[in-house]
């Protein structure tokens, strides 16, 4: 493995600026990298390589003429659900192919103007429909973690599976994900990663394919808690692209890590100990709790009591702007089209030969609790529910939690191909379980590796805090990191 | 509430996707499996509960009312799988 693919984003940067190294001798060795790793990991689906080394060229000469940009010359991983101009833009589907965007996404063009380089688009489940990528168009990512002694194969999470694996596997310095149910936070628990979904509003939506445009928002997985402070004060912006993108300043996140704890108080929910929850995962939050006591929070037992209805509101709510969102891939405009007799048969066969299976069961779903007679009875309900899940955290946070902390997943990364789930979709939905809440309620929320299993396989815990709050994450989550350590994987492909 | 297989091939009709017996019969289980999860909400009590509509407090932006953009039409149709002197094309619509 290259020395240069270890360095954190925090350290290429202070190497990069010291002219210590190259943009170019760095994206060159992210390059060779990927070129090796990823007929085996599967978490590039395209990779810019002439891009890349364009933009690490213009970054060497900002670096030498000392107009260098916060993220000058770092080389970056892009998941396929943000429109990237000219290049591939599929969001993991069939439905898609071919298309190449016109315009760029406000996230990277953020990016791209603080410096960063792409080296090309991530893996993820179809439309960030899925909790393991095995929904891609482009079939699985393989999780860079095995087990000890055992060379199956494991999922690296979903849906921002690329993006987890890709950093965990050093084949970019850092990526971009995105999370409607707990799409950074589970992959990056999955794989010894740091993933921040950030306040709903933070990071614009506009020109990020749209899965269900309530719950979902961009933000970082990187390889630690710094360098997901620095991706995100990139990311996020005020965009007026974007009606619901929040008139909030963006704060200087990185400065928020090495804040102290002390006297901070932090909320256990008892609803997140689940029945039949494995053993290692309770180990892990009350070492979790101890870590925190002992840097001097006031840890509080907090109840949360409509937790358990956030996943069944979820998957109402979700598919419902899903089957909205969705309906835009006819085969007119963009992407595949699949001949028929007429216009109706046309759209039809599109859209059966270029949706996945689950992406078709939630947009039926969502098309059945939309349809006339249901609405009440479901997408009524479930919104209503989803104001009483806000008014639980609301009423913690004015109680004075500052943030609370609970396990990211419910388990470590399962085996691709797992017989239980594939027979079940609602097994594979129970990986949210802890996640999905914080869409619900549109606060942030974190994952930090917390330690590894009897197997060797990383377990994370999540931090949710107060809306807007992200750097009281970033400075209780550091504190995590520096009780936990890191983690990486043995390196086998 | 559950679903039998011509309340599948209906939705599937209205949600524009072509379905085959067997599939109609697979997702059948799949959807009423689904259902049954979220059926659980029944049993919170809603009563004078706002639906919720924004899940952060903002007014929604509203700019001036100017033309802002414009004069793409080959940048919109680049993607397009048919079109022709700047329309989309698709099977005849109107007899």
């Amino acid at each position: 493995m290259s020395e240069l693919t270890n360095l954190t984003i925090a350290e290429a940067r202070a190497r990069l600026e010291k002219r210590e190294i190259t943009a170019a001798e760095l994206t060159d060795a992210y390059l060779a990298a990927i070129e090796a790793a990823n007929p085996t990991l599967n978490a590039y689906v395209a990779v810019t390589a002439d891009k890349a080394r364009a933009m690490a060229a213009a970054s060497d000469a900002r670096l030498a003429a000392g107009t260098a940009g916060a993220l000058e010359g770092i080389p970056l991983g892009v998941k396929d659900l943000f429109a990237t101009e000219g290049e591939h833009t599929q969001a993991g589907s069939h439905i898609l192919d071919g298309f190449r965007p016109p315009y760029e996404s406000t996230v990277t063009a953020n990016l791209w103007a603080d410096g960063a380089v792409m080296l090309g688009k991530l893996n993820m489940d179809e439309f960030a429909m899925g909790s393991s990528n095995e929904t891609s168009h482009y079939g699985p990512v393989v999780n860079p973690w095995r087990a000890e002694g055992d060379d199956k194969a494991l999922v690296p999470g979903g849906s921002s599976g690329g993006s987890a694996a890709a950093v965990a596997a050093w084949l970019c310095a850092g990526a971009t994900a995105t999370d409607t149910g707990g799409s950074i936070r589970q992959p990056a628990a999955f794989t010894g990663t740091v993933g921040i979904k950030p306040t709903y509003g933070r990071c614009s939506r506009w020109g990020t394919v749209a899965f269900a445009s309530s719950l979902d928002q961009a933000g970082p997985i990187a390889r630690d808690v710094r360098d997901a402070a620095i991706l995100l004060r990139s990311m996020a912006s005020v965009d007026d692209k974007d009606t619901t993108s929040a008139d909030v300043p963006v704060a200087d996140y990185e400065a928020a890590i090495g804040r102290s704890v002390k006297g901070m108080r932090i909320g256990i929910p008892k609803e997140y100990r689940m029945d039949g929850m494995p053993g290692e995962i309770e180990a892990v939050w009350q070492q979790g709790i101890a870590w925190l006591r002992a840097a001097g929070a006031e840890i509080v037992d907090i109840s949360l009591p409509h937790t358990k209805y956030a996943l069944p509101a979820y998957y109402i709510v979700a598919p419902a702007e899903a089957s909205s969102n969705l309906a835009r891939y006819d085969g007119v405009r963009y992407g595949l089209r699949v001949p028929g007799r007429d216009l109706l048969e046309m759209y039809e066969n599109t859209r059966a030969a270029g949706f996945g299976a689950e992406v078709k069961r939630r947009v039926m779903i969502g098309t059945y609790v939309l349809s006339a007679g249901y609405y009440d009875a479901y997408y009524l309900r479930a919104q209503k529910v989803r104001t009483l899940i806000k008014k639980d955290f609301e009423d913690v946070f004015e109680a004075g939690v500052e943030a609370i902390l609970t396990p990211a997943t419910p388990s470590a990364a399962f085996g691709i191909g797992d017989q239980d789930m594939a027979a079940d979709p609602v097994k594979m939905y129970l990986n949210d379980v802890f996640t999905v809440t914080v869409n619900m309620a549109g606060l942030p929320g974190i994952a930090v590796p917390a330690g590894l299993d009897g197997k060797g396989l990383p377990l994370g815990l999540q931090l949710i805090g107060r809306p807007f709050d992200e750097e009281t994450l970033f400075a209780t989550a550091h504190v995590l990191e520096e009780a936990a350590g890191h983690f990486a994987p043995r390196r086998w492909w | 509430m559950s679903v039998d297989r011509d309340t599948v091939k209906r939705v599937a009709h209205l949600a524009r996707i072509a379905i085959g017996e067997d599939d109609a019969e697979r997702m059948t289980g799949e959807l009423n499996a689904i259902l049954g999860f979220v059926e659980q909400l029944g049993e919170v009590d809603v009563t004078g509960v706002e639906p919720m509509t924004s899940v952060i407090p903002i007014a929604m932006k509203k700019r001036r009312d100017a033309v802002t953009d414009g004069g793409r039409a080959a940048d919109i149709l680049a993607n397009a799988p048919a079109s022709e002197e700047g329309f989309f094309l698709v099977p005849k619509v109107v007899e």
